[in-house]
């Protein structure tokens, strides 16, 4: 069980107050907040190591190298890679996925494959397919959703064929919650020779996960989620994948030798990182699994599963309409909901006069709001800082948004 | 910041009573367009005659204050000149700025939206109807909305 209490303190952005009341972060799936670790640690990079990675031959140089390498080693490790050149540092999941669509897609798609993506998928796990697949002329396939926010594995069969060379996949829907059950589909790709980029950026900061035990191909998480600094994250990828892609950005240290018509690349990582890369915020993002790590990934998911039920539980009972999974165990922490005729954008300018911070709108997922015949959604989303007291308070305040459109 | 200042009773009348919410078959204009942060999609119908605006529908879905700037608009647009119209379009976006104290009597219902002006991130949701009909008249109107066409 988390110490939410002893967590709380950690974090100093929760004592903020507005208008008088206490601030209530329910949009951890949007960013979450920074406990003081990660802040004293890029500010200690600053402070005390500061210098450019892999340039530098004093001795400064050599700490600031030492700690931007080590945080690949320690970032790494805490998704179960044990070879550190497998993780490509970038600024999050947006990033890595584009990285993956430019650097193996246009590299190794052609006229007449398939790309298959889920109805669930994040813009930034479709349009760099969509970009991809103009630039190639592969086409874009998807697995559509079950009326419960699931994915519809019914034609599976006819959607994931020999022709598909790459599937796309999130491992926990940033609208829905839904966690789609990712080593079979994992499984049933490799099956047709396909490879599978997973979108992380929902899942990392909640689940336990081991890119080898899922046998990801391709593996896209983001560090301002999961307690890091913006602008922290990157891919893991099988080796076989980094070794055969091409760069994305050209530029400084991802070369080895420059000539007028042409430049051979550095090894694997450092290929894929051109230019001063984001130093003190991969050293931040390190020290943010270090705290999750000694909180416990089991003891994190369970927090998230008891707020969820609960949250879920009074949301109902208010009258909510909630999209997605009911069963907590395949669902996450973002909650979609509609609160009676209240539009969410409304909802959200009433529960920010109670301090409550929601999120509003489409949530860069429009195809899942297509499907289910809705422009917008409220979200409330947690994290390990979030109590049922701040689920009470969402509660009384959505009844004050009632009142005030039921006149 | 109170509450009172954005969701006044005319404008929760509006949004649960919309005016001239409907196709206008036989429009000259016909234009689209919709909030890239919420969603919102408002599209709004007119039929123009001699430089008149004869009459101005909407459609579309989004939160109050986006509903009831359409439905006011209509009000407030229907059987002026395209010249009225258009410097009607621009006085209220003065006011959605702050910069303009609005005329009682041209802007009728949607001094309403004055307090909307507290809450700057709203601001896009009450101005968006006037995007759709500068729009739609080939005025020029501000990109705080995107085309249908564009993706965000």
């Amino acid at each position: 069980m988390l110490d939410v209490d002893a967590i709380r303190r950690d974090f100093p952005i929760l004592e903020r107050e507005f208008q008088g009341k206490p601030l209530v972060y329910l949009d951890s799936a949007a960013t979450s907040q920074k406990p003081v670790a990660v802040i004293e640690a890029e500010a200690g990079f600053y402070r005390h190591h500061n210098a450019n990675a892999h340039r530098g031959i004093y001795t400064l140089g050599e700490e600031a190298t030492e700690a931007y390498e080590g945080a690949r080693e320690r970032i790494a490790r805490f998704f179960g890679a044990t070879d550190p050149a497998r993780l490509i540092f970038t600024r999050g999941t947006t990033e890595s996925i584009n990285l993956v669509a430019h650097g193996w897609g246009r590299t190794f798609l052609r006229e007449g494959d398939e790309i298959l993506l889920t109805e669930m998928e994040h813009h930034s796990n479709i349009v760099p397919w969509q970009l991809v697949a103009q630039a190639t002329g592969a086409s874009l396939r998807y697995l559509g959703l079950t009326d419960d926010g699931l994915l519809d594995l019914s034609n599976l069969g006819e959607l994931l064929t020999e022709r598909t060379k790459i599937v796309g996949v999130t491992a926990m829907s940033n609208a829905l919650g839904t966690i789609p059950p990712l080593r079979q589909l994992i499984d049933a790709a490799h099956a047709v020779g396909a490879v599978v980029v997973v979108d992380a950026a929902q899942a990392a900061p909640h689940l336990s996960l081991d890119v080898d035990a899922l046998d990801a191909d391709f593996f896209a998480f983001s560090g301002h989620k999961m307690l890091g600094p913006t602008a922290s994250g990157g891919l893991l990828a099988k080796r076989e994948h980094l070794d055969r892609m091409q760069p994305m950005f050209g530029g400084g240290d991802m070369i080895r030798e420059v000539f007028h018509d042409h430049a051979t690349w550095n090894d694997v990582p450092y290929r894929f990182e051109a230019g001063t890369m984001q130093i003190a915020q991969q050293v931040g993002l390190a020290a943010a699994v270090d705290y999750l790590e000694a909180l416990g990934m089991d003891d994190v998911r369970a927090h998230e599963v008891e707020i969820t039920r609960y949250a879920m539980d009074r949301l109902l009972e208010a009258g909510a309409t909630v999209y997605g999974p009911k069963d907590t165990e395949i669902r996450g922490g973002a909650v979609s909901f509609w609160y009676k005729d209240v539009h969410p954008h409304d909802l959200a300018t009433i529960l920010n006069e109670d301090g409550v911070a929601i999120r509003a709108g489409h949530h860069c997922a429009q195809l899942a709001m297509r499907r289910f015949g809705t422009p917008a959604t409220a979200r409330a989303s947690f994290y390990v800082y979030n109590t049922a007291s701040e689920v009470d308070v969402l509660i009384d305040s959505l009844a004050k948004a009632g009142d005030i459109f039921a006149f | 910041m109170a509450l009172d200042d954005i969701y006044k009773e005319v404008i929760l009348d509006h949004y649960k009573s919309p005016r001239n919410k409907r196709e206008l078959p036989g429009a000259e204009l016909t234009c689209t367009r919709n909030n890239p942060l919420c969603g919102d999609e408002i599209t709004v119908f007119a039929h123009v005659e001699d430089g008149t605006v004869r009459e101005v529908t909407f459609q579309g879905a989004g939160c109050s204050i986006s509903q009831s700037s359409a439905s006011m608009m209509t009000e407030a647009t229907s059987g002026g000149t395209v010249e009225d119209v258009l410097a009607l379009a621009s006085e209220f976006r003065g006011m959605m700025a702050g910069e303009v104290e609005p005329d009682e009597d041209r802007f009728g219902d949607l001094v309403a939206l004055k307090g909307v002006v507290k809450y700057p991130i709203r601001i896009k949701c009450a101005v968006l109807a006037w995007d759709v009909l500068q729009e739609a008249l080939g005025g020029s109107g501000e990109a705080t909305g995107a085309s249908a066409h564009t993706i965000s």
